[in-house]
């Protein structure tokens, strides 16, 4: 039967949200892995019974589970996140270096092809890579051994690599983000890296042009255009049409942009949504007004989408990872706040409700479209 | 046998109810009882100490016999009523966070 499952990461656990094709009832089931952060998870587009989520908690560190059956039941497999060869150092706030420690895991991006691979962004910022689901990772370290890794710092909420893009049209092109380091592309499928921030200015660091420092929250693709990528910066949103080669900057008519998600449309690549925060000290919508902004231009000329939404006294955050769309005909899009609600719309934005209002804060939702 | 108490998060990880019974070949000390706990849960692996230094994790205490022994050397001999199976080896998370 055609449907949804929307995958629910919060600071408390795991919630997975089915409906069918009407988007109208919706089945809960949760909290999975109960009392831990789940920073979090996300299903194989090969077989979409295949789920990974990070599981995490400041006792007792990083868990990845697995689950074969669409998340009805779960197993931790491998949990070991050794850097490759000499940790090395990089940048630290105070300008000294820091030995490179594992964290946690932000990211879980598995294979467009193989329901076996997948990738895990980490923080301190690493990309690694399972092959056999999950059960063991290895690093793929060229990217932290790029030459500017020693410059890399972490940004407020640590250093993490958060955003994995892969090319449907090519398996050897990767595209992450870092904060705060900023983008990196490989086209060898991640042998060797280099940053794709030409164009971006950060009034934060000190030369707001460097080839590294950027303090990247997102990136967004649409599968049938590959090289067009869209990004939300700290302050900015950005696009790219030469895949990361260039951007340019997009924000138009934003009441601000700064913010963290942004997603494109299932079947119209030039619309794509965005959710303006006030400020990076200030983590909450303008005006007290939780709204959604859309672009059907690709950028520049922006709609607020309001309807469903509150718009008076709301004061939550939606996370980088808190926003995502099904591919059902009239697209859905949907993402969860730190307030704990879920909002749905089911016809591009233009009206939303809550799936639900009291989840534990939201991390990340991820969408998987079931036929 | 050696008794070691879990907190909950980790029994259910473990998928145990109440405490561990395990077998400690050799010297009674930290190394050895963890190892003895992650050999037989292997899912437990990483979440006490670190997987490659071996370091306990900051907010994970080790308590016996009413004494805190989290910063203890890890082939410190653990008091003999733990060695005996008179008292078990708690591993605690720690309060913190608020």
């Amino acid at each position: 039967m055609t449907g949804v499952r929307v995958l629910v990461g919060t600071r408390k656990g795991a919630f997975v949200l089915s409906s069918n094709a009407k988007r109208e009832r919706w089945d809960i089931s949760g909290p999975h892995f109960a009392g831990w952060q789940i920073y979090h998870l996300k299903g194989s587009p090969a077989d979409p019974n295949r789920l990974y989520a990070s599981q995490s908690s400041g006792w007792f560190g990083q868990l990845i589970q697995r689950s074969n059956d669409g998340g009805k039941t779960w197993e931790a497999v491998g949990n070991k996140f050794a850097y490759d060869g000499i940790a090395g150092t990089h940048q630290w706030y105070d300008g000294t270096q820091h030995p490179w420690e594992f964290a946690r895991v932000w990211h879980l991006e598995p294979s467009l092809t193989d329901p076996d691979t997948v990738y895990a962004g980490v923080e301190d910022a690493a990309l690694f890579r399972s092959t056999d689901g999950g059960s063991t990772w290895k690093e793929l370290s060229g990217l932290r051994g790029h030459n500017s890794g020693p410059r890399w710092q972490p940004g407020a909420g640590g250093m993490c690599l958060h955003t994995i893009v892969l090319d449907p049209s090519n398996p050897e092109r990767i595209f992450v983000a870092i904060s705060a380091a900023g983008a990196f592309r490989t086209d060898d499928a991640g042998k060797t890296w280099r940053p794709i921030n030409r164009g971006l200015r950060s009034q934060g660091i000190p030369d707001p042009n460097a080839e590294v420092g950027h303090c990247v929250h997102r990136i967004a693709m649409h599968p049938s255009r590959p090289g067009v990528l869209f990004m939300q910066k700290h302050w900015d949103v950005m696009r790219s049409d030469d895949a990361g080669d260039s951007w340019r900057e997009v924000s138009g008519n934003l009441p601000t942009d700064f913010g963290f998600p942004v997603a494109v449309h299932a079947h119209e690549p030039e619309t794509v949504y965005v959710v303006p925060i006030k400020s990076d000290s200030e983590h909450y919508p303008p005006d007290g007004k939780l709204r959604v902004y859309r672009s059907r231009t690709g950028g520049t000329e922006w709609e607020a989408l309001t309807k469903g939404l509150p718009q008076s006294d709301c004061y939550v955050n939606v996370l980088r990872d808190a926003m995502d769309i099904d591919s059902l005909d009239s697209c859905g899009v949907y993402f969860g706040t730190t307030g704990g609600q879920v909002y749905a719309s089911v016809d591009s934005g233009d009206s939303w409700a809550p799936i639900v209002r009291d989840l534990p804060a939201v991390l990340s939702v991820e969408v998987q479209t079931l036929t | 046998m050696i008794r070691v108490v879990l907190p909950t998060h980790l029994r259910t990880l473990a998928r145990v109810d109440g405490e561990l019974q395990l077998r400690v070949d050799g010297p009674v000390t930290q190394r050895s009882v963890l190892d003895a706990v992650e050999a037989n849960f292997p899912v437990l692996s990483g979440t006490i100490r670190d997987h490659v230094t071996h370091r306990r994790r900051s907010f994970v205490r080790f308590y016996a016999c009413e004494q805190d022994l989290s910063h203890e050397v890890p082939d410190a001999p653990l008091p003999d009523a733990v060695a005996t199976g008179d008292e078990p080896f708690l591993v605690v998370g720690a309060m913190a966070g608020g």
